[in-house]
């Protein structure tokens, strides 16, 4: 690997690194700000003695620092505590649970983005300004201006209480799995589609392409085997944003259906003030999250040398 | 051979379309024209158009579909909610609560980083390289996550909502404040400025912040309707605005479960939100491209 190419991974390791540390002490933080977190985690009837147990059992009598640096290491082996509202269950086994329904949900959003905004992006950059181009501008802007929770109602109302074809909440079959999906997936309809036409724009106009076709190389193979391949690069790169939009996307829908992953968990623990699962959730969440960007952008500099020099 | 006129010549060099404050002419009329019905004229006029009381709910007035259905009233032409208050009414200062958040939290989130993006641009060096850290490691938190966060610490409140979109914010204004900066400074103007004694301060807010303007109330625009939307969905999360505001977020989520019997409920705020954050969508690119076009890679 050459020098700058290791010089931009290593800053952008070191700065993964620091936002991951902001989370975690923000996280931290998040028990302590609304003073001790005892008063809100002990019933009223809890004895003093009660008190000066817990508070030695979880090092609240220690400086913060320390009560700190405890947290972080407890938290790098996944241990968060027990959760409160689930008594007996810790924090780390809910997350783990709950965690493939997520996976799912987002699989199929990512699939079904994908599958609709790949070709309707080329067919838009290919006629360009024609009908299928203002289609794909109409879909992308509805895309950035319609609040995720409201689609998912929409979405419901219109499929499952009006037409009945499909359940409302749950989770289950493909049936189950398709409102959530589209909800989430929307947005990355919208942007996926935008770089993708704007990438085959860029390259329908090349060099090569002319040649190719100068060559007599039918215009769909043109089109769909040679463009489409450079014309990826983009979009490929976008998968950080996809990421962000994922955890977004996933915890309001799964709100409104119903459906039991990490979202609904999170949400479902900041209500009932269960902050081991909340710490823990967000934790694993913005890993991910920081993770992508992080590999994204090591991509990014790989397949184009111009960024590391930045 | 045809004779070249005056006027041939003239259509040949102005421009094919007009550009800068001639565009204006021209057309964001459609979005325009909605963000003034539904945003501008509800916010600035709620108490002399509502027909009543946002907050003021009869509980003999539950639940009352829109005057077009079947047991509406032309008294509430949206219909009401469960606690029997007006949706109209509702939709209507909410307007007013989501502008009102907005602007506040993008003041402050631009103030912040306006000052920072100043500081850092026009000193260069150690602080710039600490701010451009800052901005990085900002822009890549998780957005909601961090909301959801901080508000089930502080509670659904109007602070925590103020916070948290102003923490989110400060950063692109800081990135767009010092790249710019950095480009003024090395003007004439600047050097003489210096040269007449002019303090770093004055120079910052007298000779560069002004040619920042126009950039800022462009960002400014395009952020509006993403953070009205950001807004609304940690209300309707239950970590926005507290449960008594007549905040559209709010709306859609205490409609949710009614969605199969009184679907109005959702549905209005619902709406208002789209169409908001639509003009605005409109609205901000049309701003951009016609004033600022390097805007286009924030």
């Amino acid at each position: 690997m050459q020098q700058g190419m290791q010089h931009f991974i290593a800053v952008r390791v070191l700065q993964s690194l620091l936002a991951a540390l902001v989370m975690s002490v923000i996280v931290f933080g998040l028990a302590r700000v609304s003073g001790n977190p005892l008063d809100v985690m002990l019933p009223i009837e809890a004895t003093a003695e009660d008190y000066e147990r817990l508070s030695k059992h979880w090092g609240l009598d220690k400086p913060v620092l320390t009560q700190y640096f405890l947290f972080l290491g407890n938290a790098l082996q996944g241990d968060f505590g027990q959760s409160l509202k689930y008594q007996g269950t810790s924090a780390m086994e809910l997350v783990g649970q709950r965690l493939p329904a997520t996976l799912e949900l987002a699989g199929l959003a990512l699939l079904i983005s994908v599958i609709l905004a790949l070709p309707i992006g080329v067919i838009a950059a290919v006629g360009k300004d024609s009908g299928w181009d203002v289609a794909a501008k109409v879909i992308a802007l509805l895309g950035q201006s319609l609040p995720g929770f409201w689609l998912g109602i929409v979405l419901m109302w219109i499929f499952a209480v009006m037409l009945g074809w499909l359940p409302t909440s749950g989770r289950g079959g493909i049936e189950h799995m398709i409102l959530p999906a589209i909800t989430i997936g929307w947005f990355q309809v919208a942007a996926i589609m935008r770089l993708v036409r704007s990438s085959m724009l860029d390259v329908l106009d090349s060099e090569y392409v002319k040649l190719a076709r100068v060559k007599g190389i039918p215009e769909w193979k043109v089109i769909w085997k040679h463009c489409l391949r450079n014309a990826s690069i983009a979009p490929l790169t976008f998968f950080a944003i996809v990421a962000g939009s994922l955890l977004t996307g996933s915890v309001v829908t799964e709100t409104v259906f119903s459906w039991p992953g990490i979202g609904l968990l999170v949400i479902d623990a900041i209500q009932a003030r269960d902050f081991p699962v909340v710490q823990a959730v967000v934790i694993v969440f913005a890993g991910i999250f920081i993770l992508c960007n992080l590999l994204v952008d090591i991509l990014y500099a790989y397949l184009d040398p111009r960024i590391r020099y930045q | 051979m045809a004779d070249i006129t005056t006027r041939d010549l003239l259509s040949e060099t102005s421009p094919r379309h007009a550009t800068g404050w001639r565009a204006l002419r021209r057309y964001p009329l459609f979005p325009l024209a909605i963000l003034v019905f539904f945003l501008v004229i509800p916010a600035v006029f709620a108490p002399l158009v509502a027909p009543f009381d946002p907050y003021a709910g009869s509980l003999s007035a539950r639940l009352i579909p829109p005057f077009w259905q079947d047991g509406g009233t032309s008294e509430h032409l949206l219909g009401t909610d469960k606690l029997g208050r007006d949706m109209l009414s509702r939709v209507i200062y909410g307007a007013r609560v989501s502008i009102t958040v907005s602007l506040i939290a993008i003041f402050v989130g631009g103030i912040i980083g306006t000052v920072l993006g100043l500081i850092s641009g026009y000193f260069g060096g150690r602080t710039d390289s600490v701010v451009m850290r800052l901005v990085d490691i900002s822009l890549s938190l998780p957005t909601i996550l961090l909301a959801l966060v901080l508000s089930a610490a502080l509670g659904p409140s109007f602070m925590t909502v103020l916070i948290v979109i102003s923490v989110l914010l400060w950063a692109r204004y800081a990135r767009l404040v010092r790249g710019e900066t950095l480009a003024i400074k090395e003007l004439d103007f600047i050097a003489r400025a210096r040269v007449a004694g002019a303090s770093h301060v004055r120079i910052m807010l007298v000779y560069i912040l002004p040619n920042l303007v126009n950039s800022l109330v462009v960002l400014a625009t395009l952020q509006v309707g993403y953070v009205i939307l950001l807004e609304s969905t940690l209300s309707f999360l239950g970590a926005g605005l507290p449960r008594a505001e007549p905040a559209w977020g709010l709306m859609v989520a205490d409609g949710r479960e009614l969605i199969v019997t009184a679907w109005w409920v959702s549905m209005f705020p619902g709406i208002a939100i789209m169409l908001t954050v639509l003009s605005l969508n409109l609205l901000g690119d049309w701003l951009r491209d016609h004033f600022d076009p390097k805007l286009k890679n924030i």
